[in-house]
């Protein structure tokens, strides 16, 4: 048994109150970068998205599964883009099943990727590494 | 026995561990075959199944162990019996909505939460019922707890908050700015992690103090130093997941700052080494005891991972690759379910005192596990650091042809996974005897 709780509970207090400050702060703090918000589009192929489970196998920033390739930029990379996005819908590839998507879903798929890319870089290239350990990531408003 | 609820928690926990290892088995075959059975069970449908099922492991193991712990070791007298119940039967149903909701592609959610939305309500009923049962039960019994109790008090409750909020995406205020809601999504899914390691920790102190018989361990200051150390990364620490995100510097800076506190805990770890082994007295419980020596080997080998990509110049280049995997299934199966296993032979032994339960075939399979374990671990590193050079270094040839090569370490992923499963199995066998016994009786 804990003779004195008393000092435990009162870092408790500190650290729950700062949790609450920390939270509030970041819940009203938006990306580094200005981009518009999804559009009505783009939160729909968000949801198609999600209800395909598109997540289990691509990544985005870096964060998702890994049987497929990271889409965050697959918009706006050289030699891809809405055609070459559509052609994986339509077809699948190796372990990338049909999804029988209409037209209108492909769009709305597009429209996300289109405006999940205006949103940053990955994989940041550009990035410089400090010497501290520190990394400082290329935004897209500095292109 | 009269309170058999928590035996019912573990017995489901142990079915889900090995149905979700099944479903990742079966997931991860199309690594090797991608064309296998992938119209009628592709990758994406599979992942749900093995992410929730290991999640609804850890999560129901830990709830069982510690209803068990409070009312059948403590002798505390629970504030609610019905509401313990309840709590086991909410959970019971919704795993099966869920379940159902993945087969039939009722998957609106989002990674890790990939069910309908409008399950979590009853999961989040369950969580209320247990923290009120919990902190109830605790206030009328005990004053000034050891560190374990408020360290499953804060599981709890952060547990809440946490699952609340992985569902603000549900909210146009998060979910129309992509970035910010993109972080509180990542935010809350480490958080969730930090909040079942509350509760899976807080039974690796406890077990720790029951079987040296020293109280001390869980009410020194130094138990409740690395408790607040603990609390503050999961309240602060999650952004090393998202060091890559252009969210404001600021919060990546707090991050890396929160992170670096853990070199503290892998210093202490390697001192206290020697010195937490010899003490152990292994008579009475030699499997908990042998589990809670692997967890120290695990701990060991991943907090050094951790720590290592948790600084922003290594995170950059470990990323987006295997090597987050090997960090997330290491810590899953070598801590998490090292310790759950170590509480379940404990309360098996509780059980059962007169029964044997390192047989031969338990050794075995402990061995076998250990080092399908670390050469699982070491595989996916390797796929990891392959991916990496492809996309920093080499930067040639399609996602395919990379994925191409290294279909060696799948390989070896996939072997040593069944490695996995079969030892695992084995190791269970007496601890689901000795369960379903007493819950006959």
């Amino acid at each position: 048994m804990v003779a004195n709780p008393r000092p435990y509970i009162f870092i408790m207090v500190i650290l729950l109150a700062l949790f609450g400050f920390y939270n509030y702060v970041i819940y009203n703090t938006d990306g580094y970068v200005a981009v518009e918000k999804l559009s009505p589009v783009a939160v729909n192929g968000q949801q198609l998205f999600q209800k395909n489970r598109c997540w289990s196998c691509h990544q985005l920033y870096g964060l998702g599964g890994y049987l497929g390739p990271d889409l965050t930029n697959v918009y706006s990379t050289e030699g891809k883009g809405p055609n070459y996005i559509k052609a994986f819908l339509n077809s699948g590839v190796k372990s990338m099943p049909q999804f029988h998507f209409t037209e209108e879903e492909k769009d709305a798929l597009v429209e996300y990727l289109k405006q999940v890319d205006e949103t940053g870089i990955y994989p940041n290239y550009d990035a410089e590494i400090e010497a501290t350990g520190w990394v400082k990531i290329k935004y897209r408003n500095e292109e | 026995m009269k309170n058999k609820v928590p035996l019912y928690f573990l017995l489901f926990a142990l079915i889900a561990l090995f149905m979700g290892m099944f479903f990742g088995l079966a997931a991860s075959f199309q690594y090797l075959l991608p064309d296998f059975l992938k119209e009628a069970f592709p990758f994406s449908k599979l992942r749900p199944f093995h992410v929730t099922s290991e999640t609804s492991w850890i999560v129901l193991a830990a709830t069982g162990s510690i209803y068990f712990f409070v009312a059948s070791v403590e002798k505390f007298e629970l504030f609610s019996s019905k509401m313990q119940w309840l709590h086991f039967l909410l959970f019971l149903f919704t795993g099966v909505a869920i379940y159902f909701s993945f087969a039939f592609d009722y998957t609106e959610g989002r990674e890790y939460f990939a069910f309908k939305p409008i399950l979590m309500i009853p999961i989040l009923l369950g969580w209320v019922l247990f923290g009120i049962n919990y902190f109830k039960t605790l206030y009328t019994n005990m004053k000034g707890w050891p560190v374990y109790f408020w360290m499953w008090g804060t599981g709890i409750a952060f547990m809440c908050y946490h699952l609340m909020e992985a569902h603000f995406w549900l909210f146009d205020f998060f979910r129309l700015h992509f970035i910010k809601d993109f972080a509180v999504q990542w935010k809350s899914t480490g958080s969730f992690t930090g909040s079942w390691n509350m509760l899976v920790y807080g039974i690796s102190i406890y077990l720790m103090s029951k079987i040296k018989k020293d109280s001390n361990v869980a009410t020194n200051k130094m138990a409740f130093f690395f408790y607040f150390l603990g609390l503050i990364n999961l309240m602060f620490g999650w952004a090393h997941h998202t060091y890559l995100l252009p969210t404001q510097p600021w919060i990546r800076y707090v991050a890396y700052g929160i992170s670096m506190t853990e070199w503290i805990v892998l210093a202490s770890i390697i001192y206290n080494w020697k010195r937490s082994v010899l003490k152990v007295e292994k008579e009475n419980h030699p499997m908990a005891y042998r589990f809670l020596l692997a967890t120290d080997l695990w701990i060991f080998l991943n907090i050094i991972l951790a720590l290592l990509f948790s600084i922003p110049a290594i995170n950059f280049f470990t990323h987006g690759t295997h090597i987050t995997v090997a960090h997330s299934m290491g810590t899953t199966i070598g801590i998490n379910t090292t310790i759950l296993f170590s509480a379940l032979f404990f309360i098996a032994h509780r059980l059962q005192p007169r029964r044997q339960m390192d047989t031969p075939w338990v050794m075995r399979g402990f061995m076998v596990f250990n080092i399908s374990l670390f050469i699982f671990f070491v595989s996916l590193i390797i796929a990891g650091a392959k991916r990496s050079y492809w996309m920093y270094v080499s930067k040639e040839g399609s996602f395919a042809e990379m994925q191409d090569s290294i279909v060696p370490y799948y390989i070896s992923f996939f072997i040593f996974g069944i490695g996995i499963f079969v030892s695992l199995l084995i190791v269970a066998n007496p601890i689901f005897k000795v369960f379903l016994q007493k819950i006959k009786t």
